[in-house]
């Protein structure tokens, strides 16, 4: 699967996209999210709150209870605040 | 039509873009938004916007889609500027066009509300004190949430 950063989850997780498998035992976002707490410091801190994070799964907004299969594209980021 | 630019655009050649050929419009409602020099109590001098490609031009394109399903419209456009911005540039611009005002005011507002909240989008303000990423406003959500509920123009 793919997963995209912006803002400043970008910033605070040091990356801006990655490839990964997805990992054993992960059936959804939430699962993703909890995955990805364990990996560090950075990641910690950007899903610290995470009312202030929304998702994205295959380019569309979704809750933290979409499934997800290994080819999807997940975006993680704050709050949108463009126009 | 949608349109994700680092360049900027020309208002009146947009206006103008959209109607040429077309005498059925009787009226193109436009909205244009620009970058503040504040926010709150702080000067801001710039302003970088980013975006995510790929899911900004689909969102973008859904939501002129529900506009063009929910009003009578002759034409549309939504252009949406990323990149770095000073105080007073273009930042969006929609427009809408139909036969009859009603329906071109309505859809403006629709578009601009429904792509505040969908929009993959994020500000970040440079100020004196240096750069922050801006917060989403309630408000936005209560804007966009009030279209819920549909409504036809003519």
């Amino acid at each position: 699967m793919k997963i995209l950063y912006f803002a400043w989850l970008k910033e605070k997780t040091g990356l801006s996209s990655e490839d990964c498998p997805l990992p054993d035992g992960v059936t959804d976002v939430a699962g993703l999210i909890d995955w990805l707490i364990q990996r560090g410091a950075g990641f910690d801190d950007a899903f610290k709150d995470q009312n202030l994070v929304r998702v994205a799964v295959n380019q569309e907004h979704v809750g933290v209870d979409c499934p997800l299969s290994d080819g999807d594209e997940v975006a993680f980021f704050p709050p949108v605040t463009g126009g | 039509m949608i349109r994700v630019q680092e360049q900027d655009f020309d208002i009146g050649l947009e206006v103008g873009k959209l109607t040429d050929g077309n005498t059925r419009i009787g009226g193109v409602c436009f909205f244009v938004g620009l970058v503040r020099d504040f926010a709150g109590d702080q000067d801001v001098s710039n302003l970088t916007l980013e975006h995510y490609p790929g899911m900004t031009e689909k969102q973008l394109q859904d939501v002129e889609a529900e506009a063009q399903d929910r009003w009578p419209l002759e034409a549309s456009l939504i252009i949406h500027r990323f990149g770095k911005l000073a105080a007073g540039d273009n930042i969006v611009m929609v427009a809408a066009a139909s036969e009859h005002r009603a329906a071109a005011f309505e859809a403006c507002q629709f578009l601009m509300d429904w792509l505040k909240t969908k929009a993959p989008f994020w500000k970040k303000e440079s100020s004196p004190d240096g750069a922050q990423w801006v917060a989403a406003k309630a408000d936005d959500e209560a804007q966009a949430e009030r279209w819920n509920t549909p409504k036809k123009g003519s």
